[in-house]
């Protein structure tokens, strides 16, 4: 019944529509882009820079390779990066948060403190120091994002836990004699989960742009193609300046794309979620 | 039923008790000042008795119901559940087998993501009861407070009115099986019309099952109508108690008579007697020297700022009030009493 009611709105809405189709495509493409890119990625030849063609659909870069192979093989890494490191933000803030909120004290205070020094330092140059002091590779992205990230997400957790902890239904929960753990599984954390989603979309988006702008830094996994890479390449070749348009809009397009379709099925899941929100049937 | 001042551990009536306090203390502690919430109660809970619990608000009503279930830290005394120690991991867990509580606030006191089916069943979850017996219990639980559970099972609270989400915590309470219900106001965030059928409710199961509820409530006459025996708190303390009908008609204690003239009384004319309280409750962090209720008495005399008065019988059938004016012998000797005085605590 819940499963239905889930379907209805992704279906039945065109934001559902449109955040599914992206995001099925973008895994699917992530999943085989290898195997569908007409060409080797990176396989030089003489055709630099040019415009697209019936033989390169989105023209060529400067050192001759496919930009519409390299844009399907690239989004594999973005996907990745942004969702990984979302989930370890979100699991991190999530518990971070809970235990702040919930436990109080000592806890709090320490955990805290540990919140506010990560909201106030600078993410992206934190990231950008960490992901040079470590070798850059896939995992030291997904992980330097994810550690840089989870502190908003901790503090909105924390604040919703500090009032719900005082609702009568935790205290009923606790006069029945149910311990921490239980508590929190049944009242703190399905009242919290909107809450943790809904953040950790936005860090799926804020994941998504920092690893383009760490590979875009020339930071980013120097063995793997992703969008930021190609905004990189384009760049330090100069094919803004050149007119390479083809080179610049579509790795940024599928960016935006990608970050809009998932923060719609965030707002959708919310509605889902929140029964408050649901309009009777 | 003991009619003298409880002075050993060992009480005659303690048999009869379903629970019972013995100097009570909570205190909270704010930045450097301490706030007495409950300051030295004592109160026996009889079997299928019900007990209520009146007072203004900020006098200490829901903290004793809290320590009363060791939802709260106390500074100081014991709660006893049939005469044995109700703390620890053992006692409590006995505790929460047999004594249950309803809130006041119908709309938090549901988890708005779990169903009807959830709430009723979590005590069950709790407490280990066997899975083949939740169904059955359930069903019986929402039955027993008017539910049709057929109808009901599958809602979400938001699908409730603030009476049916009462029925569903009575219900979740009942499930158990309980010995006693402490309600927390249970009726005053309700439509008065739905607020006599929940009192019905409640007062049926206490008479079928032999229910004991203390009913926590600042309304004087609902308290009068529905318990045996009515204890009055003021400021962290219990200044009278006795049975209902003492309590009201024949109150001791100036405090419970300003609380009872207070009550309006449906005549053209009014009350003439009519002698309404001055001043507020006073900050629980600054406890009066003395009688705690000296500076708004209107018969305080002499040694009412000094002398902490203790409850004492002042009637029959275990009729009780701490006033220096029963008390002549404290009043007169002017011995402090083992209470507290924050200020200016020095004997006279």
């Amino acid at each position: 019944m819940r499963e239905s009611g889930a379907l209805k709105l992704l279906t039945d809405t065109w934001r559902g529509r449109f955040g599914v189709a992206v995001i099925l495509v973008a895994v699917f493409v992530s999943i085989f882009g290898t195997l569908i890119a007409p060409y080797e990625p990176e396989a030089s030849s003489l055709d630099v820079l040019q415009p697209p063609s019936l033989d390169h659909w989105l023209g060529t870069t400067e050192s001759g390779a496919d930009v519409f192979s390299q844009l399907l093989v690239g989004t594999r890494v973005s996907v990745l990066v942004g969702f990984a490191a979302a989930i370890i933000s979100a699991v991190l803030g999530s518990m971070v948060g809970i235990a702040s909120g919930y436990f109080g004290g000592w806890t709090d205070r320490i955990l805290d403190a540990l919140e506010n020094w990560f909201l106030v330092i600078p993410t992206l140059p934190l990231m950008i120091v960490l992901a040079r002091l470590l070798d850059p590779s896939l995992i030291v992205l997904i992980a330097v994002i994810g550690f840089t990230s989870w502190a908003g997400t901790g503090r909105i957790v924390r604040a919703q836990v500090l009032t719900l902890r005082e609702r009568s239904f935790v205290e009923r929960a606790r006069a029945l004699g149910a311990g921490d753990g239980y508590i929190i599984r049944t009242h703190i954390l399905p009242n919290t989960l909107p809450l943790i989603f809904a953040s950790t979309v936005l860090i799926i988006a804020v994941a998504i742009l920092s690893e383009a702008a760490l590979a875009f830094l020339g930071l980013g996994d120097p063995t793997r193609i992703s969008w930021g890479t190609m905004l990189q390449n384009a760049f330090d070749s100069g094919a803004p300046s050149a007119g390479a348009w083809w080179y610049v809009i579509p790795p940024g397009l599928c960016i935006t794309l990608l970050v809009l379709a998932v923060s719609l099925l965030g707002f959708l899941y919310e509605e889902y979620i929140n029964p408050r929100l649901r309009r009777e049937s | 039923m003991s009619d003298g001042v409880k002075t050993t551990a060992v009480d005659p009536s303690a048999g009869e008790d379903l629970m019972a306090v013995e100097d009570l203390s909570v205190h909270f502690r704010q930045r450097r000042k301490v706030a007495r919430a409950l300051d030295g109660v004592s109160l026996e809970w009889r079997r299928g008795e019900v007990l209520g619990v009146v007072g203004e608000s900020g006098c200490g009503k829901s903290t004793l119901a809290r320590a009363m279930l060791g939802l709260q830290e106390t500074a100081g005394g014991e709660v006893t559940l049939h005469g044995n120690e109700a703390t620890g991991k053992k006692g409590l867990a006995e505790l929460r087998r047999r004594i249950q509580m309803i809130f006041q606030d119908p709309y938090q006191t549901l988890n708005p993501r779990q169903r009807v089916r959830a709430i009723v069943t979590e005590p069950l979850i709790v407490q280990n009861v066997d899975r083949s017996e939740h169904t059955e219990r359930v069903r019986r639980a929402l039955g027993d407070v008017g539910m049709d559970p057929d109808r009901f099972l599958d809602r979400y609270p938001h699908q409730l009115s603030g009476g049916q989400r009462q029925r569903v915590a009575i219900a979740a309470a009942l499930v158990l099986e309980p010995e006693g219900l402490i309600c927390d106001e249970p009726v005053s965030m309700l439509d008065a019309s739905v607020r006599s059928q929940i009192l019905a409710v409640l007062l049926e199961l206490q008479q079928r099952r032999n229910l004991a509820l203390i009913f926590i409530t600042h309304d004087l006459s609902l308290a009068w109508s529905l318990c045996d025996r009515i204890a009055v708190m003021y400021l962290g303390r219990i200044v009278e108690q006795g049975t209902a009908v003492d309590v009201i008609e024949s109150p001791k204690h100036p405090y419970t008579q300003a609380l009872v003239t207070a009550v309006p009384v449906p005549t053209a004319k009014g009350r003439e007697d009519r002698e309404l309280l001055k001043g507020e409750l006073p900050d629980s962090t600054r406890v009066p020297a003395g009688c705690r209720f000296n500076p708004r008495c209107p018969r305080r005399f002499e040694p009412c700022d000094k002398v902490d008065p203790t409850l004492i019988d002042v009637g029959t059938s275990g009729h009780k009030a701490a006033c220096l004016l029963y008390d002549p012998a404290a009043a007169e000797g002017g011995a402090p009493a083992p209470g507290y005085s924050d200020t200016s605590g020095e004997p006279g």
